[in-house]
């Protein structure tokens, strides 16, 4: 890939992943965020976190069904999007929503569920963010380092927990976040078998020297 | 450059309201006049002025919602499950004409044009404070009637102990009621509520045909619902067709839905939470801060009473 090509498709996923913000700037500016603001602000950036960390936990995939190599290139990208929004949609809460109200946020951390596995989604991703650079890779050892990213496969099943938890019965949306996430699962998995498999055939048949397994 | 200014104020806002409604009135009765006797007037469409005594006693002094907000920001599922779907896909609703059937355990059963209904009964303006289950509120100027008085219309038997009321069932007029991916729906169709006779004889339980002095718009349940102020909104049925007195307490829609979750109840109790979120604040639409939810709403004097020796925990 050449540098031009990088820069390019860097500069459409920033510009993708700003959008939904754009978008919400211009119904704030047009004072269109309906008649509830700080509700529809909050579901708006919980549901491009999900999409967003979706979207970053897609790119191995890709790479495994289609054989494209270019995604992996917007992953981090992604994943820090998704932390964006997911500061933006905690600070929403704390400050919009319950204005500080330590107490009684704290009860709902504890008592509510959704609550619950959606701050447990927020806390992984902190780590995640904090060792995204080249150094942190460096410092950490690429094996560690990738062990301790698995995690934001964690982020994305308590994120669409905390979706199936909290959407009111009746609506749809939910489900289709979770069944994404078990697709994009099952590819890592399906990979991770295919290749311990093909590893113990090659271990088991080393005398076949010259002979490629398929 | 052209400078686009958004418009100040419109003539509205510089006309007294008492001269421009005059003149409403005025234009309203030169119509009645042009009408022949034994003609009925034309259905009014949903906007159209209703007038009505504001029923002080009954009525919450606070500010009532902005209209815009009562009727851009609803959950009407037959419309969708989206806060703007009733608004947006509203026209396909037609209200007129329209037949609530009255029926069941009475003495005089009828099937009543809702014109006639309204003909029938004094109207009043009660203005109620609305909670919604999923934590905000409004406060609504409904015209109506008390459900009250159009069942003693009907003659309840002895047998008669609770009142259901459904909502039309016709999927060419909610889109939401045909099925959807892989069959499926939000919510069984027609929506099904319920109330116990008390309740339903509860003199600040109305028909609502207004609001905001005028006639229902689609979105908020045209052409007449239920409105019960100490309870969560989604017991006040829309578009009703039917109201039937029953012997055995209804299976009602939400409950049906998530038994675990929606009660036959469901009076507004902040000591008592849905099982997945806190009931105990609200976000009153257009306001900023939360404020503490009221047991009964606000209409414990009222109606607290109706729950006496009760378990409320587990009654909701």
């Amino acid at each position: 890939m050449t540098r031009r090509v990088r820069l390019a498709l860097k500069s459409a996923a920033w510009a993708a992943c700003l959008a939904p913000l754009g978008w919400l700037a211009y119904r704030f500016a047009t004072g269109d965020l309906t008649a509830n603001p700080i509700s529809f602000v909050t579901t708006t950036l919980g549901d491009w976190t999900l999409r967003i960390l979706l979207a970053s936990l897609a790119m191995t995939p890709l790479r495994i069904v289609f054989g494209l190599s270019w995604p992996v290139a917007l992953r981090r990208l992604l994943g820090l999007f998704a932390f964006f929004y997911v500061c933006l949609h905690f600070t929403v809460w704390i400050v919009l929503d319950f204005f500080f109200d330590w107490p009684r946020m704290w009860e709902d951390i504890l008592k509510r569920p959704y609550i619950t596995v959606g701050m447990l989604a927020l806390l992984t991703l902190v780590p995640l963010a904090a060792t995204s650079t080249a150094g942190m890779v460096r410092r950490l050892g690429a094996r560690t380092w990738t062990r301790l990213h698995r995690l934001a496969y964690a982020a994305g099943a308590l994120g669409c927990l905390h979706f199936l938890w909290l959407a009111k019965v009746g609506r749809t949306d939910q489900y289709w976040h979770a069944a994404a996430l078990v697709a994009l699962l099952g590819v890592r998995l399906g990979d991770a078998i295919v290749r311990r498999v093909r590893r113990r055939r090659r271990a088991a048949a080393p005398a076949a020297a010259g002979v490629r397994t398929p | 450059m052209l400078i686009r200014r958004a418009e100040r104020f419109t003539a509205n806002d510089v006309t007294d309201p008492a001269l421009y409604l005059t003149r409403r009135e005025l234009m309203a009765g030169a119509a009645a006049l042009t009408l022949l006797p034994g003609e009925s007037p034309a259905a009014p469409p949903a906007g159209a002025p209703l007038k009505a005594a504001r029923t002080t006693a009954l009525s919450l002094a606070e500010p009532p919602t902005k209209l815009e907000s009562a009727t851009t920001y609803n959950n009407f599922y037959e419309f969708g499950v989206n806060k703007d779907d009733p608004a947006r896909l509203a026209h396909t609703l037609k209200p007129r004409p329209w037949v609530v059937q009255v029926d069941g355990l009475v003495h005089k059963p009828k099937a009543y044009d809702v014109e006639d209904l309204i003909r029938l009964h004094p109207l009043e303006e009660r203005v109620y404070a609305l909670r919604c289950v999923e934590g905000w509120s409004m406060v609504i100027p409904w015209i109506g009637f008390p459900l009250a008085a159009l069942l003693k219309r009907v003659e309840p038997t002895g047998q008669a102990r609770f009142v259901e009321l459904t909502t039309l069932l016709d999927p060419a007029q909610f889109p939401a009621q045909r099925p959807g991916f892989f069959g499926f729906s939000s919510l069984e169709w027609p929506y099904v509520e319920g109330l116990r006779l008390d309740e339903a004889l509860h003199p600040l339980t109305l028909l609502a045909v207004g609001m905001y002095g005028q006639v229902l718009p689609n979105q908020n349940g045209a052409p007449i619902r239920l409105v019960v102020p100490w309870k969560y909104g989604f017991k006040s049925a829309k578009s009703i067709v039917r109201i039937r007195l029953v012997a055995e307490q209804p299976k009602v829609s939400w409950e049906k839905a998530a038994p675990q979750e929606y009660g036959f109840y469901s009076n507004v109790n902040p000591a008592v939470s849905h099982p997945r979120w806190s009931q105990a604040t609200e976000r009153r639409i257009g306001e900023f801060r939360r404020r503490a939810t009221l047991p009964f709403n606000g209409y414990a004097d009222q109606v607290a009473s109706l729950y006496a020796g009760m378990d409320l925990k587990k009654h909701y």
